[in-house]
């Protein structure tokens, strides 16, 4: 796979948190991690991301390991992540917060910027404003955004949805989608399981850190066993 | 090393060091040096109060500490009975005007919604109130400063003894802080520095310019003691008698004038010595009564919770404790101990001095003692009081000496030789500063740590 | 009504002694301000060590002017010092540079607690203080040659027949001008650049700023030069304007603060606003109205008094007044700083 996390292990320093669990995604794919509370979701994306001490297992990209890279670099190898709070610059405009997400790029980003425009209208139109007067679907559409001008191979996005209304879910789910068709591998944490299944590709059902389903999302969702425990219904 | 085995050595090499002063100077520095140490480990321990205990950021002690010295001050100094005549009745009016005119704010603000309304009465009600109250105020300072201003021009004192000036400095600081307190705690934590900083320089602004109340840069000299003057004594049969029998080894055999002159010197250099010691006694004993409250404190009910307080206060929050409440009570208990610390102070020197009021070193070098004793630590402070102190004194004839030898090689009269030994003295800062960087870095919990685990 | 001529006079006299005192002060302060505020909104802490950074950038600035004078350069009308001023910017840059590689650094890989960095900034002004002391010693140093005035009060009268006179002396001038070029650099840095925009994101959301791939070692270098820049010139300024003793550096640590925290503590256009305001306040509660009233008032209501609200020794009152007032009635100051 393009991105994978195998086997990893690992916590804050206390018990571990990840007990051997893989995870993968390639590119033009959505991958969804869904589970209970404190499954450890976000804590698996941290791992992929470096943001978290691994005492077992690698994360490889395109084939190179990059298990020792500090999250910096990772974002320089082409990893982009949107995290679930505090994910915009709310001092700065729209148009600066997506200048700060293409920081490494030295090459013109205004064909970058175009795209996230025409992604996301709404923020061409408030390009001037500063982020912390947006509502919260448009924060997020600002933070799923500044990730995107890197122009990155891998997308990491922990909660989207969580706290917006369930229109502009649909919405932001119908862009990550539009994402997809570029070409990009994606990968989500969900609270909204049925939701996010609905447009997986692959889709991980974490447990105490474990692998405990994983399947493409439509079969997940016909699973029964996940259903009842994990979709309710 | 556990900390009893670490404190007692410690406590004995500062023991250790002032007997060497006393052997190798003077007894008498020696025990100057103790009693600033005592005093400097009483403002110690009001700031390891406020920073140990609940983690609060007073860079204002200066201020703190000159409210006691003002308090030694009105308290010990008789009253200029002229003065009073002079001006008397209308600084009363322009206090009561001032009272008057706060009370009525106060009511203005709390009765009347906010709004215009309120803004206009409030400008209005202080407007007049300082009007009302510059009337009566100018013509009695003026009135009293031309009264015989070469010896006094001031309104004077109660004339009460001293010592009792010693309380009435910590409630002095008390007030100020409540005052303070209530503005800025529960902000965060480097807007209380900054206001306790402006707070104090004010004080000084006030010690040094309303000449009617503490004569200014004039000074205010001759407090009375509480202990015996060195005349006195040297003048009293019991205290011949005692020399007399202290320094027998050196009288003996010698007869007339020689034996007088000898025991002159004896009488000169034990009185200025008993003086001292007398000092150290009461500051010592202060020192034991203010320790004692805070070990008592610090390991009741009270306070485990304001450890609780320091160490998460967001917890204890929602665990439903008023943490801003608590806090003022600690600020206004450390600023009070300084108040008393500033009253004993002024007492030892017998004056109030205004300019000698230098935040460097009496704000931040009590900071230097805090955290290099060990923050949290009561003995840690006290140690740190000593310590710091030794070193502060100590360095300045150090410094000039290691200057000295330094520049031995150049030759005599040369301005950069000149120049490097008269700037000795300003190294001590330097000294300072890097001593509290050196154990921020490397002994952060200072050399005697806070006990308990958390 | 007053005529015409007195109340020209009284503007003028008003002018002369609140106004241009004022506007140059308070160019003062916001540089200053602007210092502190830069360090508060990108490192996090309140930089006690300032002031007397302040004073060590001045301290050199006046060694080289010192040597230059002695070795016969000079500015013509102009004061020697601003020759000397970019040496003085440069120590003052190293100086900040090095004490945060030795001091700061270590604290912030600690992720210590602001109040650990501001105690280390005690620290700092300590040594600082000490090795400015050494060198130049404590006194009153006065560094001011060339033109003294741009305005004389006696030409002023001679030209327009009044009886007050304007003056406006070099120093103020170059104060206001030297202030208004920085202020429009720092906004220009702050808004276009690349370095300044990553400031800015670094200052608004660490742990974003990273993921954006904003290298935080450098944020911190700019910062610290940047700082030490507008300190080492408002140091500068101040003390051609009135003269330079460590303690007095050492005190307008308070004004300064206040000034940050009355506009907004991290906030660049704040600190400007806030050392206009306690800078106007000082002046305009301390000055002494008698004469500027006599101008004005009809003849039965003329006084002796000198009118003054607050004599000159309480300034830093003023200021301590004026941050009091706003923290009771809105802490977070005129343009929301960073109030957590």
């Amino acid at each position: 796979m393009f991105l994978i996390g195998e086997n990893l292990r690992g916590g804050y320093g206390g018990a571990d948190i990840l007990n051997d669990c893989t995870i993968g995604v390639d590119q033009g794919e959505i991958a969804v991690i869904v589970g209970p509370n404190g499954a450890g979701k976000s804590t698996a994306m941290k791992a992929m991301l470096g943001m978290l001490d691994l005492s077992a297992g690698q994360v490889s990209l395109n084939g190179k390991d990059i298990t020792t890279l500090s999250p910096q670099a990772r974002v320089a190898e082409g990893i982009a992540f949107v995290p679930q709070t505090n994910n915009v610059f709310v001092s700065m405009t729209v148009e600066e917060n997506l200048e700060m997400g293409a920081f490494l790029r030295r090459d013109d980003i205004a064909a970058t910027r175009d795209m996230v425009f025409e992604l996301f209208p709404i923020l061409k139109e408030k390009r001037r404003q500063p982020a912390g007067e947006l509502s919260g679907g448009q924060r997020q559409q600002v933070a799923v955004g500044r990730a995107l001008m890197t122009s990155p191979s891998v997308l990491m996005l922990d909660e989207p949805t969580a706290g917006v209304s369930p229109i502009v879910m649909d919405e932001l789910f119908d862009r990550i989608l539009e994402v997809r068709a570029a070409g990009v591998a994606i990968l989500m944490v969900e609270q909204n399981a049925r939701q996010a299944l609905n447009i997986a590709d692959r889709g991980y059902v974490l447990v105490t850190g474990e692998n405990r389903f994983t399947d493409t999302g439509e079969a997940l969702l016909a699973n029964p066993d996940v259903r009842r425990s994990f979709i309710g219904g | 090393m556990n900390n009893a085995l670490r404190a007692t050595l410690a406590f004995s090499f500062m023991a250790l060091a002032l007997v060497g002063v006393g052997l190798y100077q003077s007894w008498a520095l020696s025990l100057t040096i103790l009693n600033l140490c005592i005093i400097s480990s009483v403002m110690a321990l009001g700031v390891n109060i406020q920073w140990g205990y609940a983690g609060l950021f007073n860079i204002g002690i200066m201020g703190f500490a000159a409210l006691g010295g003002a308090a030694a001050m009105l308290v010990s100094t008789p009253p200029v009975a002229n003065a009073w005549a002079a001006g008397g009745w209308n600084i009363l009016f322009s206090a009561v005007g001032l009272i008057a005119t706060i009370i009525v704010a106060t009511l203005v603000y709390k009765n009347i919604p906010k709004g215009r309304l309120r803004s206009l009465a409030m400008i209005v009600v202080l407007v007049t109130g300082y009007l009302c109250t510059r009337y009566f105020f100018d013509p009695a300072v003026s009135a009293i400063e031309s009264t015989d201003s070469a010896k006094t021009g001031f309104l004077g004192g109660l004339g009460l003894p001293i010592i009792l000036s010693w309380p009435v400095g910590g409630l002095f600081a008390a007030g100020a802080a409540w005052v303070i307190g209530k503005v800025v705690l529960g902000l965060r934590s480097d807007y209380l520095a900054i206001a306790t900083l402006g707070i104090s320089e004010i004080v000084v602004a006030m010690l040094k310019n309303e000449d009617w109340l503490t004569r200014g840069v004039k000074n205010v000299n001759g407090l009375p003691r509480p202990v015996p003057y060195e005349l006195q004594l040297q003048q009293s049969e019991w205290f011949t008698g005692l020399v007399e029998k202290l320094y027998a080894n050196s009288l003996a055999g010698l007869e007339g004038a020689a034996r007088s002159t000898v025991l002159k010197d004896a009488l000169i250099e034990a009185s200025s010595i008993f003086v001292k010691l007398c000092y150290a006694g009461l500051f010592a004993t202060v020192l034991l009564i203010i320790l004692t409250l805070c070990v008592l404190a610090l390991n009741s009910p009270w306070g485990r919770m304001m450890r609780a307080i320091r160490d998460n206060e967001t917890a204890a929050e929602a665990m439903g404790k008023d943490v801003t409440g608590r806090h003022l009570q600690v600020f206004i208990l450390g600023s009070a101990i300084c108040g008393i610390a500033g009253a004993m102070l002024t007492t030892l020197d017998g004056q109030l001095t205004p300019t000698s009021y230098i935040p460097l070193r009496f704000t931040f070098l009590i900071w230097v003692m805090v955290i290099v004793g060990g923050s949290g630590n009561n003995l840690g402070s006290i140690l740190g009081g000593f310590l710091i102190w030794f070193v502060w004194t100590e360095a300045e004839p150090a410094g000039t000496w290691l200057m000295t030898f330094l520049t031995n090689w150049m030759p005599e009269g040369n301005a950069v030789k000149d120049h490097l030994i008269q700037g000795a003295q300003h190294m001590r800062l330097f000294l300072m500063g890097f001593i509290l960087l050196l154990v921020m870095r490397f002994a952060p919990r200072g050399i005697l740590p806070e006990r308990h685990a958390h | 009504m007053p005529e015409t001529v007195d109340m020209l006079n009284a503007l003028v006299l008003f002018t002369n002694f609140v106004l241009i005192p004022g506007v140059t002060y308070g160019s003062q302060l916001a540089l200053g301000a602007l210092g502190v505020t830069l360090i508060y909104a990108v490192l996090r802490f309140s930089n006690f060590a300032h002031g007397d950074i302040m004073a060590f950038g001045t301290m050199i600035t006046i060694l080289v002017t010192w040597w230059l004078q002695s070795v016969g350069v000079s500015l013509g009308p102009l004061p020697t010092a601003l020759l000397a001023l970019p040496f003085g910017i440069a120590a003052t840059v190293l100086l900040c540079l090095f004490i945060d590689r030795y001091v700061y650094r270590y604290y912030r890989s600690q992720k210590s607690r602001p109040v650990t960095f501001v105690m280390a900034s005690l620290g700092v002004m300590f040594m600082v203080n000490g090795l400015v002391r050494f060198i130049i010693g404590a006194d009153d140093q006065r560094f001011f040659d060339g033109e003294r005035f741009i305005i004389k009060a006696r030409e002023f009268k001679k030209m327009t027949g009044l009886n007050e006179g304007l003056a406006i002396k070099t120093t103020q001038g170059l104060t206001v001008v030297i202030a208004l070029v920085l202020v429009v650099f720092v906004f220009w840095f702050l808004q276009r650049t690349r370095s300044g925009k990553a400031m800015r994101a670094y200052s608004d959301n660490e742990d974003l700023s990273l993921l954006s791939g904003i290298d935080p070692d450098k944020v911190v270098r700019t910062t610290w030069i940047m700082a030490a820049a507008l300190t080492a010139i408002a140091g500068v300024l101040y003390g051609l304007d009135k003269s330079f003793k460590p303690f007095t550096y050492f005190q307008l640590l308070l004004p300064i603060f206040a000034a940050a925290i009355v506009g907004g503590i991290g906030q660049p256009v704040g600190a400007i606003v806030g050392g206009y305001v306690i800078a106007f306040s000082e002046m305009i509660v301390t000055y002494p109205y008698k004469k500027f009233w006599n101008y004005l008032a009809p003849d039965e209501w003329q006084t002796s008094s000198l009118l003054q609200l607050l004599s000159t020794e309480y300034k830093f009152a003023v200021s301590f007044m004026i941050l009091v007032i706003v923290l009771l009635v809105r802490p977070t100051g005129i343009f929301k700083g960073k109030v957590y």
